[in-house]
């Protein structure tokens, strides 16, 4: 019988997140034995299940052969372990391939059909039997433009009044105000749409023109999607700003109005910013809500108070849905259209809510906006 | 002379301009109380011709949509069973993934990494829901089909999972829940994140310092300290998934009838048969009205819970919603 004597042995000391060559040898073979197993297992023995279920069948091999492997070498807590941090890091990395796969298919679908005539044409004198670069969608650029424009001359000013009540008021009314700017950002985006139909267009329709189908409508709808969600993010931004400076205000002698305009705003203006540009970033993709207030239409309209008015979402779902593929495909010229102006206003949202502790100590404090694009997915 | 040496009175009084002030936001808070409140109002004024037609009760109970008999016969019993189907769909696609990001964020990552996954999930969160609609509807489902069909040969035993004799695979409620997932999944994994970011460190030094493994760390302190934060996160996109309107609209058939088989093409979820309808007659109109109300109750129902599921949590006490 042999005792072993640890004071004798000569051990490093063992990082936790070390990682030796045999590991890395245990996570490939553990990967290559699985790929063979499932391709035994479906491509020979039974029927296949298609690419996806092929990815998920050997995921889930994988984890139980370098489970079962690692518990031989290491024991049961440490192979635990090990299978939990691949299961969260693929889990993660599992995030990014929906997203570069939906951009990449918009890419390939939409950069083929795209004209520059795009921009400046709109369907007039288009049939189905012609070509998908034909015409183009600058009817529904501009009533994006338009409705959104609108939409956040409505939304912005009600939105930070009420933040501002939110946050720098006393009044006892904050609470259920809040309850209820909640409940407002979490009202589906059609209801929105038939909401304005049922208050301004079914009744007011036949006297005035004013409330039929038209631009000013959809931008009501999409402001009553907007208001929520410019409220919650302004509340947190303001929420951000130090209370010393407030205080320090107050202090000097200024009313509340004057600390709110000109302390509490301007140092909170960099965070604004990006909450209305994160703001207008959903509105501009918003179709459900103008289904029943702005309806479409197929030629340039660039009055927004009178007739119906396209705009870029409602192009493209009207159009993929069209039987013929050059209308498909014109749709899918939009959609690439609408992908570029979100991306680049969500890279817009990010370049002004950056860092720039790291650049300059001196500036103005700013508050930090990480959390502030947490509040923008609500 | 004297009168100057007497100590200024202070006052708590506001003055007459922050008087205004308090007025004017009080107003403008006031104005998203009563809008939310209209909101609701008015769908019930206009549903009316609809319910009177129906009934309230079969209208909640129906499950078909036909205005061409006299009377009508319509009612959203279908269209809320398809609609809690993708949203529950959604939801058990979501939430994993949505742990999973949180806990690759918190726990992890470095602190590179972290800001990556964290703008991918707002990205994911700003992608118009039109352009996830025509990726599903043209391309994933393709995709998704020979696994629906491998599932619906080797588990139809399983209730959800069965098909009728010839079944198509394309634009079915299973499909329509991987394209919704995506959707809910920003909301999932920024709540559980926030959540997750307030476990008390004292407590996972403590299980480090007693020898456990990070896994075991997460297991005993930040997936218990977590969990009221999971279970809201979750209802939240739930609140969100059944609000999810085009990319359902142009996935889904949108047939008003009950469907259990969520492998096969078919089903119909309230907004997304709204959206399909819009600019009908009158009447159907009102039946849009009423169907749109029980929408906004059950989202609004469901968003209530959520947040008050989650502020009741140990974890989610500082969290705002």
């Amino acid at each position: 019988m042999v005792v072993a004597v640890p004071a004798t042995r000569t051990r490093r000391p063992r990082r936790p997140v070390e990682r030796t060559t045999d590991d890395v040898l245990t996570l490939a073979g553990s990967g290559v034995s699985a790929v063979s197993v499932c391709w035994l297992l479906f491509a020979r023995f039974t029927d296949g299940v298609g690419w996806f279920g092929f990815l998920l069948c050997t995921f889930a091999v994988f984890l139980a052969i370098f489970y079962v492997v690692t518990a031989e070498h290491h024991g049961t807590l440490v192979a635990a372990d090990r299978v939990a941090t691949a299961v969260v890091v693929c889990g993660a990395v599992a995030l990014l391939v929906p997203l570069t796969w939906l951009i990449g298919y918009v890419v390939a679908k939409g950069l083929p059909t795209l004209r520059p005539n795009f921009f400046f044409d709109d369907q007039r004198g288009v049939t189905p039997l012609m070509p998908a670069s034909a015409g183009g969608g600058s009817h529904a650029i501009v009533g994006t433009i338009e409705q959104v424009g609108l939409a956040l001359s409505w939304s912005l000013p009600l939105g930070l009044l009420a933040a501002v009540f939110l946050n720098e008021s006393r009044s006892k009314w904050r609470r259920p105000v809040r309850i209820f700017v909640d409940a407002m950002s979490g009202i589906p985006s059609v209801v929105a749409g038939l909401f304005i139909f049922a208050v301004l267009i079914l009744p007011f329709a036949k006297h005035y023109t004013v409330f039929s189908f038209n631009g000013l409508m959809a931008s009501l709808a999409l402001a009553m999607i907007m208001l929520p969600t410019i409220t919650q993010t302004i509340t947190v931004v303001l929420r951000l700003v130090p209370d010393g400076l407030r205080e320090a205000s107050l202090a000097l002698g200024s009313s509340r109005v004057r600390t709110v305009w000109s302390v509490v705003l301007p140092t909170a203006r960099t965070g604004m910013t990006t909450a209305v540009v994160l703001g207008i970033a959903r509105a501009v993709g918003e179709t459900a809500p103008l289904l029943f207030t702005a309806f479409g239409y197929d030629l340039m309209n660039p009055n927004p108070t009178s007739g119906a008015q396209d705009s870029l979402p409602l192009f493209v779902f009207k159009n993929v849905r069209k039987p013929d593929i050059s209308a498909v495909d014109r749709g899918f010229a939009g959609a690439f259209v609408l992908m570029l102006i979100v991306l680049a206003l969500f890279g817009l949202a990010r370049y002004i809510g950056r860092d720039r502790s790291k650049q300059s100590s001196n500036r103005r404090r700013v508050p930090r906006l990480s959390s502030l694009q947490e509040r923008f997915q609500r | 002379m004297a009168a100057e040496r007497t100590p200024r009175f202070v006052t708590e009084e506001p003055a007459q301009v922050d008087r205004w002030f308090d007025r004017i936001t009080l107003a403008a808070g006031v104005v998203v109380l009563v809008l939310l409140t209209l909101v609701g109002l008015f769908l019930l004024l206009r549903s009316r011709d609809a319910l009177s037609v129906t009934g309230v009760w079969e209208f909640l109970t129906r499950a078909e949509w036909r205005t061409d008999v006299k009377p009508a016969r319509i009612g959203v019993l279908g269209l809320v069973m398809g609609t809690v189907l993708v949203a529950f769909t959604a939801v058990a696609i979501a939430v994993p993934f949505g742990v999973l990001a949180a806990l690759f964020i918190t726990e992890y990552s470095s602190t590179r990494s972290r800001r990556y996954l964290t703008a991918l999930v707002d990205l994911l969160a700003a992608v118009p829901s039109v352009l996830f609609g025509i990726w599903g509807f043209r391309f994933l489902s393709a995709q998704i089909e020979p696994l629906s069909r491998w599932i619906s040969r080797h588990f139809s035993w399983i209730p959800i999972f069965a098909t009728g004799k010839h079944p198509r695979f394309s634009g079915s409620i299973f499909i329509a829940g991987i394209v919704v997932s995506l959707m809910a999944l920003p909301i999932v994994a920024s709540v559980v994140r926030e959540v997750f970011a307030q476990t008390p460190p004292g407590e996972k030094e403590a299980a480090f310092a007693l020898g456990a493994t990070r896994w075991g760390m997460i297991r005993l302190v930040v997936l218990p300290f977590g969990r009221g934060g999971i279970i809201g996160g979750a209802m939240l996109g739930l609140g969100r998934a059944l609000g999810e309107t085009i990319a359902v609209a142009l996935i889904l058939p949108q047939v008003a009838q009950v469907v259990f088989h969520i492998l096969e093409n078919g089903g119909a979820t309230v907004s997304g048969f709204i959206a399909n309808r819009a600019g009908s007659d009158d009447f159907t109109t009102s039946g849009l009205m009423a169907a749109g109300l029980v929408l906004f109750f059950l989202t609004l129902g469901t968003n209530m819970v959520a947040s008050v599921v989650v502020s009741h949590s140990r974890s989610g006490a500082g969290v705002e919603l």
